[in-house]
């Protein structure tokens, strides 16, 4: 019998193959979620729970993933987690989704997520668009691109994500393409391991709504479009013009403790006083 | 652990005012989790919480706006705790999306509204009942919730350990529709010892495998697991079948789910409703009211007594699902129905399709600067009505 | 039945709500009776017009606010003048003797005159507590509730360090009015 690919062991198989147009980031994305955990030593995602909201990222873990999964509204993944993980502190909570849910309509629940230190891995697939809806530009657009909402060209400027949540106070905070598949990797395993607010921007191919509007037609084009922009951090101090590239690596790495140490702490002080 | 479980159930008598008392009654019905962001006139109960629940073991978080609070209650929900919110109309009308998912997502959870004078910012320290409508159709789609009606703190603690109750009976979410006076009124209130106090929690899974979402025929209430509990849960406010996979496009998946929570709670009405009634056997005139404006109508009741008239009065502790059964009741023994509201018609339309052409109902409207309807307003009505 | 309804006016921050709330307590808590306490106030916490309800009564409570008090205690003026109008024409009228200046009123009312905040500071030591000097020179006067029962709702409801304060407060209200009362006699 042919070797099953490891990451069957963590999928609802009778769900396969996903809903995931060709050329799609979601894949990689996955792949590299699933090849973190298996690297940990785990051998089922029983020890985690997933949360998502709405749009094609949000799929990743709900109906895919074998595990726990609590697909949310729209923009709220990060709220609902937050409540999960106060209510099952032992399990590692993830929220995988888009960027248009997570720092579009869901921007205040990460930024304030991040400044709690709320103890979440928040995993944010941005394909610089709402591709599920058709392709209208999104918090990640880049400036002057030609979206469904944007006929005459993005007039906006879009969020640096990472930069964004790590001055709001997450512990951790990384970016990586699809093409970083290994540092990808390297990075959700340093994440799983450390407690309060962790987030990981990965910058993925939208080749059906988005990459067609800039010219990439496909997910190879978009890809190669990345890897042609990516600077490291160690290497971007110099970069002037911001906009032109992507700047990838692992931007904060502290450890302050997580809101679920410190609201534990404060329950166990009480109850001793009480006692 | 004995001195802990008395702070569970702080038996005994107490002056407290209502928010007080709501929030001491979710510790008591086991609620170990709350989240919400402040709001006037529903911020005590905020504030008791999070000095409570520590004490208790429970959770306190103190979420970035209303619509987070709802979020991480139905996440803790879904983590086994009892969880609940608390706000007023604006932060109502921020919860409704997701007070559509619970139901979609058939998760207890309950959510109190202390009512003020909207609409938008109005008159925010002042009361009204305005919410009648909102708490019933806040959220689109066809889905049914329930909605109860304290007046009086003693009725803001027995309440709430109502609304757990049926909150975790039915997986629906529970709504408390108090308001500015109830909340912020204080009085005496009783709490009993834990053995008297009735607690209900939801029912397990026998097995993993067991549908969580269906099979259990056109009105019942599936099991519910903890999510961490190894069943490898599919959790979707998308319509989905009795295992949770979203099923997006197919009518019947959507018709059998739709139908079935919307039926949980119309076809069990009957055990879910709550009335209180007076005279509704003898009457010369009924009235149904609801809330704070409840107590005025005790009083207008001695007062029409005085006079000679026997008013049958229906005070509603459950307004959603609409006690019909009893209103209509009443309708057939009255010429006339009044239905005074701190709103400008709310309730009194659902009256007047229930009652048809039984009785003729006529509104007391009054808002503004949260003036109660006062008991000899409420006379002063039946009077003309009756021609006295 | 007895029913005794009590306003209690002034100006947010002066601590009327919180005076309301410990002569109530005081009521139902240590003196068995039915109370209602319902209070309004502006959208800010302080500087708006202030209004504390009592309703004390032997049997139960239902319409919650008072409607004609048999009690007034106003902290300002502007309360005073807006209030007056609820007072029974033979109820009791208490006053804080510097912040109203003007009274004119029926001659069947019974009025008391508190120097209330003079009284805080000169001999409590703290202005904040006026509010319970002039609740306490209206449990003297009225009766409505027994000394004791005050003081008990207050060590309930202050913490330390305000409530020695807050009972030294009592003492001086209390004493306040049996100077008077002995003037008079």
């Amino acid at each position: 019998m042919a070797n099953k690919h490891f990451a069957l062991k963590f999928l609802r198989e009778e769900t396969l193959p996903t809903a995931f147009c060709p050329g799609c980031g979601n894949g990689i994305v996955m792949n590299c979620f699933l090849k973190a955990v298996e690297e940990l030593g785990f051998h089922d995602l029983s020890g985690f729970a997933f949360v998502s909201g709405i749009g094609c990222a949000a799929w990743c873990v709900s109906p895919y993933f074998k595990a726990d999964s609590l697909h949310t509204t729209h923009g709220r993944p990060i709220a609902f987690a937050s409540g999960l993980k106060l209510a099952r502190p032992e399990l590692n909570v993830v929220v995988i989704s888009g960027d248009g849910d997570i720092a579009g309509i869901g921007g205040n629940h990460l930024i304030h997520a991040a400044r709690r230190n709320m103890d979440l891995l928040v995993i944010c697939i941005n394909n610089f668009n709402y591709g599920m809806t058709g392709g209208q530009v999104g918090p990640t657009t880049l400036h002057g691109v030609i979206t469904t909402t944007t006929p005459y060209g993005n007039p906006e400027y879009p969020f640096d994500l990472a930069r964004l949540v790590e001055s709001a106070g997450a512990n951790f905070v990384a970016r990586w393409t699809t093409v970083h598949v290994r540092q990808l990797i390297n990075s959700i395993k340093k994440a799983l391991k450390k407690e309060g607010f962790r987030f990981i921007e990965v910058v993925s191919q939208c080749p059906t709504s988005f990459g067609r509007r800039i010219g990439k037609r496909t997910g190879r084009d978009l890809m190669k479009w990345f890897k042609e922009r990516s600077i490291h951090i160690s290497k971007a101090r110099d970069v002037q013009e911001v906009e032109d590239v992507i700047i990838v690596g692992e931007f904060v790495d502290r450890d302050r403790p997580g809101f679920v140490r410190k609201i534990h702490e404060i329950i166990f002080k009480v109850r001793e006083e009480n006692v | 652990m004995s001195e802990r479980k008395n702070k569970e159930v702080l038996s005994g008598v107490h002056f407290w005012q209502g928010d007080t008392a709501c929030a001491e009654g979710a510790i008591a019905a086991g609620c170990r989790f709350f989240a919400g962001y402040p709001i006037t006139p529903a911020s005590e109960i905020a504030e008791h919480m999070a000095k409570r629940l520590p004490e208790v073991g429970g959770i306190y978080v103190q979420m970035e706006d209303e619509i987070a609070s709802i979020s991480a209650v139905i996440g803790a929900s879904w983590g086994g705790l009892k969880s609940m919110t608390a706000t007023s109309g604006p932060g109502f009308s921020l919860m409704q999306e997701n007070i559509g998912y619970a139901c979609m997502t058939e998760t207890p959870c309950v959510i109190v509204d202390v009512q003020r004078a909207g609409p938008s910012t109005g008159q925010a320290t002042k009361a009204a009942q305005g919410d009648i409508m909102q708490a019933r159709w806040g959220t689109h789609g066809d889905h049914e919730v329930i909605v109860l009606s304290p007046n009086s703190p003693q009725e803001m603690f027995d309440l709430t350990v109502k609304a757990f109750n049926l909150s975790e009976i039915y997986r629906v979410p529970v709504i408390i529709l108090s308001d500015e006076i109830v909340g912020h009124m204080w009085e005496k209130v009783r709490v009993p010892s834990p053995e008297e106090i009735e607690v209900y929690n939801r029912r397990k899974p026998s097995h993993i495998g067991e549908p969580i979402f269906g099979g259990v025929g056109e009105v019942g209430v599936p099991p519910m697991p903890r999510i961490g509990d190894g069943f490898n849960l599919l959790i979707t406010g998308s319509t989905h079948n009795e295992y949770g996979y979203r099923k997006t496009v197919d009518p019947e998946v959507h018709r059998r789910l739709v139908t079935r929570i919307v039926n949980k709670i119309r076809e069990n009405a009957d055990k879910i409703i709550d009335v209180e009634t007076q005279n509704i056997e003898d009457a010369d005139i009924g009235v149904i009211s609801y809330g704070c404006t409840s107590r005025s109508v005790y009083d207008a009741v001695i007062l029409a007594e005085k006079e000679g008239i026997t008013v049958g009065h229906v005070r509603l502790r459950t307004i959603w699902p609409f006690p019909e059964k009893v209103v209509k009741e009443v309708a057939e023994r009255v010429d006339f129905i009044l239905v005074p509201e701190m709103n400008l018609g709310q309730l009194v339309y659902e009256v007047e399709r229930v009652v048809g052409c039984e009785a003729r109902v006529k509104a007391i409207s009054k808002i503004g600067g949260g003036e109660m309807i006062t008991p000899e307003e409420i006379l002063s009505e039946m009077r003309k009505l009756l021609g006295r | 039945m007895s029913r005794t309804e009590i306003l209690i006016v002034g100006i947010g921050g002066m601590g009327v709500v919180l005076a309301g709330r410990i002569l109530a307590r005081a009521a139902a808590i240590y003196e068995e009776k039915e109370v209602v306490q319902t209070q309004s106030y502006g959208a800010e916490a302080r500087g708006t017009a202030a209004r504390s309800e009592i309703i004390i009564s032997s049997e139960k409570i239902n319409y919650p606010r008072v409607r004609k008090c048999d009690i007034l205690v106003a902290m300002s003026q502007e309360g005073l003048e807006k209030y007056l109008p609820y007072l029974k024409e033979d109820g009791v009228l208490i006053y804080e003797k510097h912040l109203v200046k003007k009274v004119s009123v029926s001659e069947k009312l019974r009025i008391l005159s508190v120097p209330a905040i003079e009284i805080a500071e000169k001999k409590v030591g703290s202005r904040l507590v006026a509010n319970i000097v002039i609740i306490s020179a209206t449990v003297g006067f009225t009766k409505i509730i027994s000394e004791k029962s005050l003081k008990m709702a207050i060590v309930d409801i202050i913490p330390e360090p305000m409530r020695k304060i807050n009972l030294k407060a009592v003492e001086e209200g209390i004493k306040f009015l049996r100077e008077i009362l002995n003037q008079n006699s």
